[in-house]
Parts: structure tokens; C-alpha cells; sequence
């Protein structure tokens, strides 16, 4: 993951680092070393997806990405069919550099589209993304992700409907379907703390989710995350790690990882985080060939609560054989079904707990977060309980 | 310090007992605030003895404003016209034998009330004028403050008290005046005014002669003007009726004295005009009450007898009870006996306050002063209680009355783990204040607290505000709630109480219908007096709170005086706010008890999802039932987050609904993005989630927080 962006947005907190042409050398050569260091520290033998985002790494030269891949390959394996997604903004600059990518190794696009974007400052109109995604497809037909927002200054229901039946007529298989949300310290956030802007209601953005949902079903996009969509099967090996608790390195300034460092003598899963600013990363990557801020060892509670967290965001849940993954001990039925809150939540067809496993309903995927409280508290309890003793349990 | 412990007066040996005053450091008393009310004071009486006399001022002091600069004036006369037998007074180096030793202490004494009244104390939002720089005044022409700019409030030393203007807890000074070759001692007793220690006051009085009746020249007579009047008319006390503030701009003393001609039928002439700031005729004042009130009758050959009129814990010395002396006199070493608990104690120490504690050996009939016996608690000194020798039995003061709370509150920490530090912090409070009832309490939304009885709305806000100022304790505190009486009818339940009458103070504890002959509520008389523009409004607004119009009387062209009966219940809460908003601040609200009458009160619960929410149950009449359930309703819909599932809000009485508000269920909540990034933030907020839902209460499945209970609990935000 690469902070790149040459502007900021108005609804962005993101890590925002402009870069300049003179210190490309310098970031493709950290990049490569903390790539190789965090490689080695985590002994992994195969890296199966490659995920390049973190603002607009486009930005960045097609080199940059071959010469990171490269690293890559050399130091672990990268298989044939790796995912090796680029997220890309949709500019002219952005289109026209699309096929050097593809030829540094990049199989994917994800593309961060929005049309009608003048009150959020977006430097882009529609045209301009019209135009990468059509590019886009050319290159990696079938392997082209375009993002989607709704909940916007001014939006309605019906506008945001039509808004997406337009879109869909030029996405390829996947989108993702975000929500504005307001991000304290934006330019937006203040626009609205001011009263200059107004973003649609809770009761309204939870209509434009659901119809959203409906509408996607309905162009042949099955939902099989909280925010993701695919068609023909086209869902992102990436993120689907995310959700399923695999381990995955962070590299670049700002990056989150989790995996058992084991170059280290470690068998415990550790959330790492690279240092935020890019020059001090920089430094510290020259220094000592990493800049990873905090390491904080996950717990066996903590490891599991992440496993519940992300797993549920999935339309299929968590299964009871990848539970037992993490927790070959304390299977689901033992933790969760004797609560009254749980039995509760499955009667009124919001949760379902049965021999294929935990999962939300379609309507329950929609309250997961007021669910999650409630299942942490009873995962916590039945494991500081000591009703589960395999605190030594398998570490992926 | 130690120098100016010297004896520094004696009685000539013609009075047949010696007498001592140790006047303690007085230039150390700058902070204080004065605040005027009942002004005891031993008047000037020829002496049988054929010596010189001494006048005692016992002064209630009450607000802390005006007596400052009536203090200071008179100070600066004494220096100026020579009229004070104690020069410069202004230091203790200076307060010497020589200067006093003239004095002679009369065994005979009257007792003074002043009382302040005008502006001061107008039910809990208080604004005080006039008295207290009245009765600071007094206390520099006299010389028993030093004049320095730190003394702006001499007697009232709570922070509360400051910045209220008012007096929660009586302060006590004596003073000389010297007038016509005679000097007096004056004793100065701040006790509280409001209508809500009217107790107390009245306990005061009862042993006074007068009163000043101090009213501000602006205002006029303000509605606790009348209430104080009337306390001292039925006393039968000498009213000497004083306008202050004649200084001001608007001030118009000829209306206050045709006021107060109306009013309280006083002459016109007998008004003293004086401005305390600037000292005018406040000398007048003094002259005037040593000439108009009638002479004392106590004896100090009489056994003695003492009327305690305060108390205060001290935590090295226990309690240190004022009391005012009717009888015989009072020596170190001497047993006495409280007649309210029969328990006999040492006396270990006693003097006289100035208004710093002198101690000395003995304290004579008519005198005021200060004595610690080993008392434990304040409540052995309650207020109101006479003390007397172990050797000599005298009949009690009438009228002692422990005191009755009137208004309950729940008193809960904010945090559950601040509990004992709050306990501890109540406790020490009650120390101070015994008028405080406490009763364990607790609450399924708020945890373990207290159920406090006070004396009235000023009471329960000043103790709320002490624990948070003195204690530093944060606290919630329900909406006050009044005590409601049922008579009851089933045979079984009399058994089990003893009696046929039940006090109910916790609406839990409400006895059904079926077994109660009637139910009573607390009722009280209250005084408005308002410029007539607003009339329209105020008796709209006291007819929805079920107010009875008694009387109504123009005091003068444009300001009327009503007299309405009140339940109590309907007042506790925002009356005296929305009286004062409506009237641009210029009504003025007073009440006093009237007893309790029938009245067709209902136990109305609260509902979620059709399951009662205990601590949300209240005792309504039935004809305002509905709109106070619809209220209740509303708040705790704006106050509980939108859950899951839909919640309907109801408020009903018995099994049937009588208002309801409903919280629509959310639809969707699920933050649209989660990446490798977003993880470690997700489950912090998660995390967090799930800790406050630890704290939720639940009321079948709905999750209410505590802060939505503390929104409909508590008072709202004046």
C-alpha cells in the first residue's frame, strides 16, 4: 500500500502525501526494502494477492510497480493466478498510464468512480471516469472493480437510483458500495458542522442502501460483503482476506499488517502499523530497512474477536469449520446459543446460527454493527470464563 | 493573638459578677458575608444596679451585600464624631482593656430582630440587596470589622452563600454601641431567610423584641418581604421598617413607605430611609431600635435557660452550638441538658463571637454566644432546642419542632465507583446540616444512592451545590418529588403500619386505590407580588397549576399582591422560572406550608415495550396525568437511541394507556467500508460499544443509557 494522491478531497482523511518526482527513486527503493524485510520476517513462502492502494497509487510510475513485484517474487513466491490489483483515480493522466500498468504486472483495477463530483472536489468529471473504466475493461476485462458512493450533499433517493443505473451500464463485474461518511478534520465535515451542506438522513441513506442492494441483485451483482458486489464470480481475492482473517503484510507509509513474525521466533499474530508520514517513513526505511510504528501482539480473545468482526460482514458468514480454524476448542453453538439476546436476534430473522454457521440475514447484514456488540461480549465472556482453555490454539 | 486574649471588660462590682470577653483576632473576618435577617438585640434598660447598660445585638444577618457598607460607614463615623467608647476597633492590637473597661453588662436584656427582607430572598433564585451591607455596616460602626476591602461579606463564609446571596448557615457577631453615655452590646445572629428555614427563623424570633424590616428602596416590598412581616407580626415584635438603597437612581422610598403603609399598616413615618452603601442615616437606624423596642425581661438570677439557634460541626472540637442566653448565666465546667434528647454534657468551652469566637468564662442572660459540650452530632443541638443546668429544670422554649422535610429528591454518583467518596462527602455535609433526611436508595438505571428529604427547593439546591463545590462530588439528581399522605381504609395494612395515616415518599411505595379512603397531598400558600401587567398571565398560569386564588390586593398604582393556594407538587419543579421569564424578573414568588388537603393523585408508570420502568414512576393528579405522561413520553423519546426494533414509549395508569410516543427501529448502521486498514479502528469502536452496553439497563430488551434516565430524571437546566 502506497500513499499516492495529487489532491486532496474534500471528504479524504486519508493519508495524503503529494509526491514529487525527485524522491520516485527514493520511495521505489524503500518500498523494495521494507517489502523484503517484512518478507523475511514473516518466513511466508507464497503471496497469493497484491493489493496496490492507499490513495492513488496511479500516480505512481508503471516501473514502481514492476520493480516492487519483482521484490516480491524474488524473496517469496508469487503465484500465476496472484490477484495483483491497482487502484487507480480516474484522470486523463490516471486512463493513459493504465496498459503500462498492466504490463508491470497489474491484473486488476479497482477505480475509484463518481460522476457528479463538483461539490466534493474531485479534480475529475464524469467523462474523465467514464473513460478509465472503459479503458480499464479493455485491458482487464472481467478484473475491473468501480467504486460507488451514495449518501452525497443533496442526493436523494430517486436521484441516487438513477445515478446507479447509469453507472452499472458501464461498470465491469465488481463494485463496491460505499456511504459517505463524515470524517472529522474534512472540508466537508465542516461544510456540513456549518450548515452549508446537508447529507441525507439515516432513515434515507438505509433506503438508498437497500435499494442499492435490490438493484444490484436485480443487474446480476450477488452481494457477498456488507459493501461488495460481484458478477460472474468476480469477487476480490484481496479483500476477501480481509474478512476471512488471513495474514497480510503492510508495506508503505501507513500500512496495516497482521501476521506472526516469525522470523522472529514468533508464533503469535501481531496488527502492525508502518509510520504514517512518508518522509519519516522514508528515513526509517533507510535506517533500519523497515518502518513499522506499533506491533501489537492479538490474544487469542483478540485474534478471535477479529475473525467474528470481519467474518460476518461476509453474505455466507463464518463457517463452523473456519471458526474451528482459530478456535478448535470453543465451537460457535457453545459460545453463542444459550444467550437469550442471540435467541432473540434469530427469532426476529436478523441472525442465523445453524450447521453451516454464523451468518446475517439480508436484513441483519444491514445491522451488523448493533449485533457485534452483543456477540463480543458473549465471545469475551466464554473465553475469559475459562470455559475455553486453548489459549495455545493454532495462530495462522 | 495571644495579647489580645486579654479580659477586656468586667461588670462594675455593683452587678455582683464579674464578666469576661476575650475578643479573638477580628481583622482575620474580611471574608465573610453578611447577610441581615433577625437582629437580636438586648436593649437599653436602665439598670437596677443603677450601672451603665449594655445593649446586645443579636443580628440575623442574611444578604450579603448591604451590610458590608452599613458596617463600614458606621466605622468610619465612630472614628470621626468620637461617638464610639472603643476607638478604632478597626484591629485587635488595638481592641485594649482600657478603651471598654466602662462597660458593664446588663442582666437584663431585650432581643432585637432584623430582619432583611425586600429583594433578598425570593424562593431559589436569589437576589440579594440591602441587608447584608446593612448588618456589615453595623458591625464596622461599631468596630467589630475591620475595615479593610477584603471584608465584603463578612458573616457569609460559603461559597454557596457568596455567590447566592443568601445564608444557609446562621452566622453570629456582637458589638458595642455607645448611645447617650450608655453602651450596648450588640449581638448580631445571621440566620437563614428563606421560606424554606422559616423554621429556624421562627425559632429566632421567638426570642426577639424587633425587627427591621429592610426593603429596597427600587423593588419595594418583594413577596418574602411579607412572609418575614408576617413572621414577626405574629411574634408580636417590634417592626422597625428600614428602605435601603435610597442611593439608587430609580429609587423611590416615597412608594416603598406608601407600600408599606398599605401593606402592613406601619405609619409612614416610622420608615428610616437609609442608603447602607453610602452610610446614610444607617447611625439612625441603631438609635432607633435602642429607642422604639421594648426593654428585655431576662435575669441572670433566673436558673439558666438558652435557646440553641444553630449549629455547626467542627471535626476536632464536634459541635458548636450558638445559642442565645434567657436566663442566669453559663459557666466552663457547668452540666447541661438538651431538653429534645434529655442528654446531659460538660461545657468545655464558651464565648462570644465577633463574629470570630472569643471564648471566656461565663456567658450571662442575654448575652449570645458559643458553646462546645461534646456533643457528637449536630443533630444533639438541634435547632430550636433549649439547654439548661442539670441542677435546675426549666420549661422548654415552646414551639420546637425537629425539622420536616417537605421536598425528596434521589441522590445518586454519577459513577458507581465514586459511591462511598459520595457517602462519605453526604455524611459529612449532614454533619452541618441535620434539617437533611437521608434514606438508602437505589435504582436499577443509576445504582446505589440516597432518597434526601429537604426543607424546601433553596435547601435541596444549596446541599446539591455544597457537595459539588466543598466536596467536589458529581451527582445526579432526580426531579424533586413532594411527600403525599393516604389514609387508609384496609383494616390490615393499618396493622401493619400502626396507624391509619401513611406519609409516602417514594412513588414506588404508592398504596393502591383499593385500600386507601382518601389520598392527601402537601399544599402551600403562596405570595405573588407582580406589576399588574403580567396579572393576566400569572393567574393562567396558577390556574394550570391547580391554584387557588385567595386574595388579591393593589399594593400601590401598579403592583398587586395575590395570595394563592398551591399544591406543592406543582411548584417544586419550574414555577418560580417560568413566573420570573413571564414577568420580564419583576414578580416575586413566595409560599409557606398549608397543610396537607384531599386531592385525587395517581401512581402513572412508564413503559417500554409494555415493561414498567420502575424509577421512571411518579404520583400525578389525575387531572394533569395526561400531559405529564405526554412530557415524560417525549423526553425519554428523544432521549433513547433507535434501536433494532421499534419502542413504544407509554405512560399509563393502571392498565390503561394514556399517552405514547414512539422510537422508530433503525434500518441500517453498518459502517459501508472494511478494509486491512479499517480494522484496528473497527474494533476499538466495537469495543467500546460493547462496554457501554455492560452499563445499559435493560428494560425487557430495550437498552436504555444512563444518560437517558439522567435526561428525564433530573431537573431540567434552569
Amino acid at each position: 500500500r502506497c500513499s499516492y494522491c495529487n489532491n486532496k478531497c474534500s471528504y479524504c482523511n486519508f493519508n495524503k502525501y503529494i509526491p514529487r518526482s525527485d524522491n520516485q527513486d527514493v520511495m521505489l527503493e524503500c518500498l523494495q526494502r521494507e517489502t523484503e524485510t517484512l518478507l523475511k520476517l514473516s518466513q511466508v513462502s507464497r503471496i497469493t494477492s497484491v493489493f496496490f492502494g492507499g490513495g492513488t497509487p496511479s500516480l505512481a510510475r508503471p516501473s514502481t510497480i514492476a520493480a516492487v513485484l519483482q521484490t516480491v517474487t524474488r524473496h517469496a513466491g508469487l503465484s500465476e493466478e496472484a490477484e495483483v490489483t491497482l487502484e487507480v483515480n480516474p484522470t486523463p493522466v490516471g486512463s493513459s498510464k493504465l496498459e503500462d500498468f498492466l504490463h508491470a504486472g497489474v491484473n486488476r483495477f479497482s477505480i475509484g468512480v463518481q460522476v457528479r463530483l463538483r461539490v466534493l472536489g474531485r479534480d475529475h468529471n464524469s467523462q474523465h471516469a467514464l473513460q478509465t473504466v472503459a479503458e480499464a475493461r479493455r485491458l482487464c476485462p472481467g478484473r475491473v472493480s468501480v467504486d460507488v458512493m451514495f449518501g452525497r450533499p443533496g442526493q436523494s433517493v430517486a436521484s441516487w437510483e438513477l445515478e446507479l443505473d447509469e453507472l452499472l451500464s458501464v461498470c465491469d463485474d465488481h463494485v463496491s458500495l460505499y456511504q459517505l461518511t463524515l470524517e472529522r478534520g474534512t472540508q466537508l465535515f465542516r461544510q456540513v458542522q456549518k450548515g452549508q451542506l446537508s447529507v441525507p438522513s439515516d432513515d434515507i441513506t438505509a433506503v438508498m442502501y437497500d435499494s442499492a442492494r435490490r438493484i444490484l441483485q436485480k443487474r446480476g451483482y450477488l452481494q457477498y460483503e456488507v459493501s461488495n458486489f460481484a458478477r460472474n464470480g468476480a469477487i476480490s481475492q484481496h479483500n476477501m482476506s480481509y474478512w476471512k482473517a488471513s495474514q497480510y503484510l503492510g508495506v508503505g507509509p501507513g500500512a496495516h499488517g497482521r501476521f506472526v513474525p516469525r522470523g522472529e521466533g514468533d508464533v503469535c499474530r501481531e496488527a502492525r502499523t508502518q509510520t504514517l508520514e512518508p518522509d519519516v517513513w522514508l528515513r526509517e526505511v533507510q535506517q533500519r530497512s523497515h518502518g513499522t510504528r506499533r506491533r501489537i501482539p492479538l490474544t487469542h480473545l483478540g485474534l478471535l474477536e477479529e475473525v467474528l468482526v470481519m467474518g460476518l460482514r461476509l453474505i455466507d458468514g463464518i463457517t463452523h469449520q473456519h471458526w474451528q480454524l482459530f478456535s478448535p476448542r470453543a465451537d460457535l453453538y457453545q459460545i453463542l446459543s444459550s444467550s437469550s439476546e442471540v435467541q432473540d436476534l434469530q427469532q426476529t430473522g436478523l441472525l442465523i446460527l445453524d450447521d453451516r454457521g454464523l451468518r446475517c440475514s439480508w436484513q441483519g447484514l444491514a445491522l451488523l454493527d448493533s449485533m457485534l456488540p452483543t456477540l463480543l461480549l458473549l465471545l469475551e465472556a466464554y473465553i475469559t470464563q475459562g470455559l475455553d482453555n486453548n489459549s495455545d490454539s493454532l495462530q495462522l | 493573638m495571644g495579647e489580645a486574649r486579654t479580659q477586656f471588660f468586667t461588670t462594675p462590682a455593683t452587678a455582683g459578677n464579674s464578666s469576661s470577653l476575650s475578643p479573638g483576632s477580628i481583622s482575620e473576618t474580611a471574608d465573610y458575608g453578611l447577610y441581615l435577617a433577625p437582629f437580636f438585640l438586648n436593649t437599653h434598660l436602665p439598670s437596677a444596679h443603677g450601672s451603665s447598660s449594655c445593649l446586645s445585638i443579636i443580628m440575623s444577618i442574611r444578604s450579603p451585600h448591604s451590610c458590608r457598607a452599613f458596617i463600614r460607614h458606621i466605622v468610619c463615623r465612630t472614628r470621626t464624631n468620637g461617638l464610639s467608647p472603643i476607638p478604632n476597633f478597626g484591629s485587635i492590637a488595638q481592641f485594649t482593656i482600657p478603651a471598654i473597661s466602662g462597660l458593664s453588662i446588663l442582666t437584663k436584656c431585650g432581643l432585637l430582630c432584623i430582619f432583611v427582607s425586600g429583594s433578598m430572598l425570593v424562593h431559589y433564585h436569589i437576589h440579594t440587596h440591602g441587608s447584608h451591607k446593612y448588618s456589615s455596616h453595623c458591625l464596622v460602626f461599631t468596630g467589630a470589622i475591620a475595615t479593610t476591602d477584603k471584608n465584603k461579606q463578612v458573616l457569609d463564609k460559603l461559597q454557596v452563600e457568596r455567590e447566592r446571596g443568601i445564608t444557609v448557615k446562621a452566622q453570629t457577631a456582637s458589638l458595642f454601641y455607645k448611645y447617650q453615655g450608655q453602651t450596648y452590646l450588640l449581638n448580631l445572629i445571621d440566620t437563614p431567610g428563606h421560606v424554606d428555614f422559616s423554621y429556624e427563623v421562627s425559632r429566632s424570633i421567638s426570642a426577639c423584641q424587633g425587627v427591621l424590616l429592610i426593603v429596597d428602596a427600587n423593588q419595594g416590598i418583594q413577596a418574602q418581604t411579607v412572609a418575614n412581616f408576617y413572621l414577626a407580626f405574629e411574634a408580636q415584635l417590634t417592626i422597625i421598617p428600614v428602605i435601603n438603597k435610597i442611593d439608587l437612581k430609580n429609587a423611590d422610598p416615597e412608594r416603598v413607605e406608601k407600600q408599606i403603609e398599605k401593606v402592613f399598616d406601619i405609619p409612614t413615618e416610622e420608615c428610616i430611609r437609609i442608603s447602607a452603601k453610602l452610610g446614610t442615616n444607617v447611625e439612625q437606624v441603631l438609635q432607633e431600635v435602642v429607642k422604639r423596642l421594648p426593654p428585655p425581661t431576662f435575669k441572670k438570677e433566673d436558673p439558666f435557660k438558652a435557646l440553641v439557634f444553630d449549629s455547626n460541626f467542627d471535626h476536632y472540637r464536634g459541635v458548636v452550638a450558638n445559642i442565645a442566653l434567657f436566663g442566669g448565666y453559663l459557666s466552663k465546667g457547668d452540666r447541661i441538658i438538651s431538653a429534645y434528647l434529655g442528654k446531659s454534657y460538660e461545657v468545655n468551652e464558651l464565648g462570644l463571637l465577633r463574629p470570630d469566637e472569643h471564648p471566656t468564662d461565663r456567658l450571662y442572660a442575654g448575652q449570645v454566644g458559643y458553646v462546645i459540650a461534646g456533643m457528637k452530632e449536630v443533630k444533639e443541638a438541634q435547632i430550636g432546642d433549649t439547654l439548661y443546668h442539670q441542677k435546675h429544670l426549666v420549661e422548654a422554649f415552646p414551639g420546637f419542632k425537629p425539622a420536616k422535610a417537605m421536598v425528596f429528591a434521589g441522590m445518586y454518583p454519577m459513577d458507581q465507583s465514586d459511591y462511598s467518596a459520595l457517602r462519605s462527602a453526604v455524611e459529612k455535609l449532614t454533619l452541618n446540616d441535620s434539617s437533611v433526611t437521608v434514606q438508602r436508595d437505589s435504582s436499577l438505571a443509576l445504582g446505589a444512592g440516597w432518597r434526601l428529604g429537604f426543607l424546601g427547593l433553596l435547601h435541596m439546591e444549596v446541599f446539591n451545590q455544597r457537595l459539588e463545590q466543598e466536596y467536589n462530588a458529581s451527582v445526579i439528581v432526580t426531579a424533586p418529588t413532594v411527600p403525599y399522605k393516604a389514609i387508609l381504609s384496609s383494616a390490615k395494612l393499618i396493622k401493619e403500619h400502626g396507624k391509619e395515616e401513611i406519609t409516602i415518599v417514594n412513588p414506588a411505595q404508592f398504596p393502591d386505590r383499593s385500600v386507601v379512603k382518601e389520598y392527601l397531598e402537601p399544599m402551600v400558600m403562596g405570595t405573588i407580588i407582580t406589576p399588574d401587567d403580567y396579572i393576566g398571565k400569572i393567574m393562567s398560569i396558577c390556574l394550570n397549576r391547580r391554584a387557588v386564588q385567595k386574595n388579591m390586593v393593589y399594593i400601590d398604582d401598579h403592583r398587586v399582591m395575590m395570595k394563592y393556594l398551591f399544591p406543592l407538587n406543582e411548584i417544586v419543579v419550574d414555577f418560580y422560572d417560568l413566573l420570573k421569564s413571564m414577568s420580564s424578573g419583576y414578580a416575586s414568588f413566595d409560599y409557606e406550608d398549608a397543610g396537607y388537603q384531599a386531592a385525587h393523585v395517581i401512581k402513572m408508570d412508564i413503559l417500554l415495550n409494555g415493561k414498567p420502568v420502575e424509577e421512571l414512576t411518579t404520583i400525578v393528579h389525575k387531572d394533569r396525568a395526561y400531559s405529564a405522561g405526554k412530557a415524560m413520553c417525549e423526553r425519554l423519546q428523544d432521549a433513547i437511541p433507535r434501536q433494532m426494533f421499534e419502542i413504544a414509549v407509554q405512560a399509563a395508569i393502571g392498565s390503561k394507556v394514556i399517552a405514547r410516543e414512539t422510537i422508530k427501529a433503525y434500518k441500517k448502521n453498518v459502517l459501508a467500508k472494511c478494509y486491512g486498514g479499517d480494522i484496528t479502528r473497527k474494533m476499538k469502536l466495537l469495543k467500546k460499544q460493547a462496554e457501554g452496553k455492560k452499563k445499559m439497563r435493560y428494560v425487557g430488551t430495550v437498552q436504555v443509557p444512563k444518560d437517558a434516565f439522567i435526561n428525564v430524571l433530573k431537573r431540567k437546566d434552569k
